[in-house]
């Protein structure tokens, strides 16, 4: 089976300042992988590599080969790949209109306008979203009135929406309570079944709690990647044993 | 104890700065009232409003305003139709397009541009801009609305620009990100996310934009032509509100029917741009919720 992202010394820079260095990393189909790893080791550079978001910055550069289901990424389009890839932000950005128009936006914006279509949709996205039955009754209501873990599942409802294969997540709970971070570690969980998902997060004890397989990044580059079980319980090098037990990071 | 005492200070300060500006709304329009109310013992109201003839000197005057407001109405018109899409859609490239060095250089081009005088403006328009028209569009004569309109259109680009721009560069960058993070391309960016987004500034700066324009004086006295009577089309000579009150004031005898007739001009500019202002906050308001 062809692996959903596979990249092959990927090096990249931001003017002169090396963030990335040569990452192998591959990501199999309907797995949820993990990136942990200190501040500045270059976890969000790689997620944002591969649905080319770091392009927006003039001074980026990036060597090596991104793999996606087995096509170099580079031959595919900008708005293509950013379909195909979706994202989610480390606080949710919810646009200021309407919950259902937050979620119908990508649809709409690749031209469909059909009201029954969308409507569908809408409820299917908030539905794997796990969201639906808590919004189904406001739709209509600004979706800035919802909570900040709402917010987030609604983010991931709108990039349901527009068809992905892999949604890339950026510290996704970072700025929520517990309770809101569970459902969304539990959204994620259901969505194993349709997905590949790449987390990047600051926080190991989730790291170890969703993820199948994790890699450790330190100072842009890989230092190992191993079952979640086996990287939490018995890592194979010194550096990643001591960052998951909290001797720096 | 002190502390408290430089609070009142301060405070008492900043309340009393606040009431001036009200204090001077009220009392230019006190002022203009006064005198303007005078007009109207000598001469209805009604005539003056809907009057479409304005001879101040003639005997027995006529201080029918209308040929006035329409020609403010095509100067200003013409000016904001020519003004709008340029300056929106040059704010738009200096903020999400033109690349760094560029940008620098436009903005600062554009503050330049704010800092021309009007009378220089005017000049050009008197010497140049007015004779290339006539010639190009055939005219009986290049001193006319069109080239007044083309000026003051000139004049509010800085305003709009700037404003607009501002902005748009304060759009957060990650609404950007997440129309990108979808798939959107700049365009549909720029045109979904940041225009709504920055929808209510750009709306402030359109309304600033147009208040200038409205307000402006030397420039249309100098290339519209001057004579009062009402225009056909925008290619005809004419003269606004404004350029009536500055070219006449010298010459009004202090006291007379005509001079109290141009405080009720002023009056009526006054209400205008009042209006314009009005409708302008609650469009931002509107554009807030």
């Amino acid at each position: 089976m062809v692996a959903a992202i596979e990249t092959t010394v990927l090096n990249c820079w931001f003017g002169s300042l090396q963030v990335l260095k040569d990452v192998d990393i591959l990501v199999e189909r309907n797995e949820i992988f993990g990136i942990i790893g200190p501040a500045n080791s270059g976890k969000t550079t790689f997620l944002r590599a591969i649905n080319r978001l770091n392009a927006l910055v003039p001074s980026y550069r990036q060597t090596g080969l991104i793999q996606l289901a087995g096509r170099d990424i580079e031959e595919i389009e900008d708005t293509v790949l950013r379909r195909r890839v979706g994202i989610i932000f480390a606080l949710p950005q919810v646009l200021p209109i309407s919950i259902f128009d937050n979620v119908a936006y990508g649809p709409r914006m690749h031209g469909i306008a059909n009201r029954s279509t969308l409507e569908q949709i809408v409820e299917q996205s908030l539905r794997r979203a796990h969201l639906w039955d808590e919004v189904k009754d406001r739709l209509h209501s600004p979706a800035l009135r919802l909570s900040g873990g709402q917010q987030q599942r609604l983010c991931i409802a709108r990039t349901l929406a527009v068809e992905p294969e892999v949604i890339l997540y950026d510290e996704p709970c970072s700025g929520l309570d517990p309770i809101s971070t569970a459902k969304v570690e539990e959204t994620m969980q259901q969505l194993k079944e349709r997905y590949t998902q790449v987390l990047v997060t600051n926080n190991t004890k989730q790291a170890a709690r969703v993820c199948d397989r994790c890699a450790f990044f330190l100072m842009g580059q890989v230092i190992e990647v191993a079952q979640t079980s086996v990287l939490f319980t018995n890592p194979a090098d010194q550096r990643t044993n001591d960052y998951i037990t909290g001797r720096f990071g | 104890m002190r502390r408290a005492i430089t609070e009142r200070i301060i405070e008492t300060c900043i309340r009393l700065s606040g009431l001036v500006v009200i204090l001077f709304v009220v009392l230019v329009f006190l002022f203009l009232l006064k005198d303007a109310v005078l007009l109207f013992g000598h001469y209805p109201l009604g005539q003056f409003l809907l009057g479409t003839k304005w001879l101040p000197i003639s005997e027995p005057p006529s201080f029918g305003i209308i040929p006035l407001l329409i020609g403010s109405l095509y100067v200003t018109a013409g000016a904001i139709v020519l003004c709008v899409p340029v300056g929106v859609i040059s704010a738009m490239f200096i903020a999400e397009v033109a690349p760094g060095p560029l940008k620098g250089i436009l903005k600062s081009l554009v503050e330049i541009l704010a800092s021309i005088p009007s009378v220089v403006l005017g000049f050009i328009g008197l010497v140049w801009l007015g004779p290339f028209l006539k010639d190009l569009l055939g005219l009986r004569t290049g001193q006319c609305g069109l080239t007044g309109s083309l000026l003051l259109a000139f004049m509010a680009l800085p305003t709009i620009i700037s404003i607009s721009e501002d902005a748009l560069a304060s759009v957060p960058k990650a609404f950007k990100e997440a129309a990108y993070g979808l798939g959107a391309t700049r365009w549909q960016t720029l045109w979904r996310i940041c225009l709504p987004a920055a929808s209510s500034g750009i709306i402030a700066a359109v309304m600033l934009g147009i208040g200038r324009v409205i307000g402006e004086t030397m420039v249309v006295m100098m290339v519209t032509g001057n004579s009062p009577v009402i225009p056909r089309s925008i290619t005809q000579a004419l003269r606004t509100l404004t350029a009536t009150i500055a070219s006449e004031m010298g010459e009004a005898v202090s006291g007379s029917e005509h001079y109290y007739a141009l405080f009720a001009v002023g009056l009526v500019l006054f209400i205008s741009t009042f209006l314009i202002n009005l409708v302008a906050d609650a469009f931002l308001r509107r554009a807030r919720q």
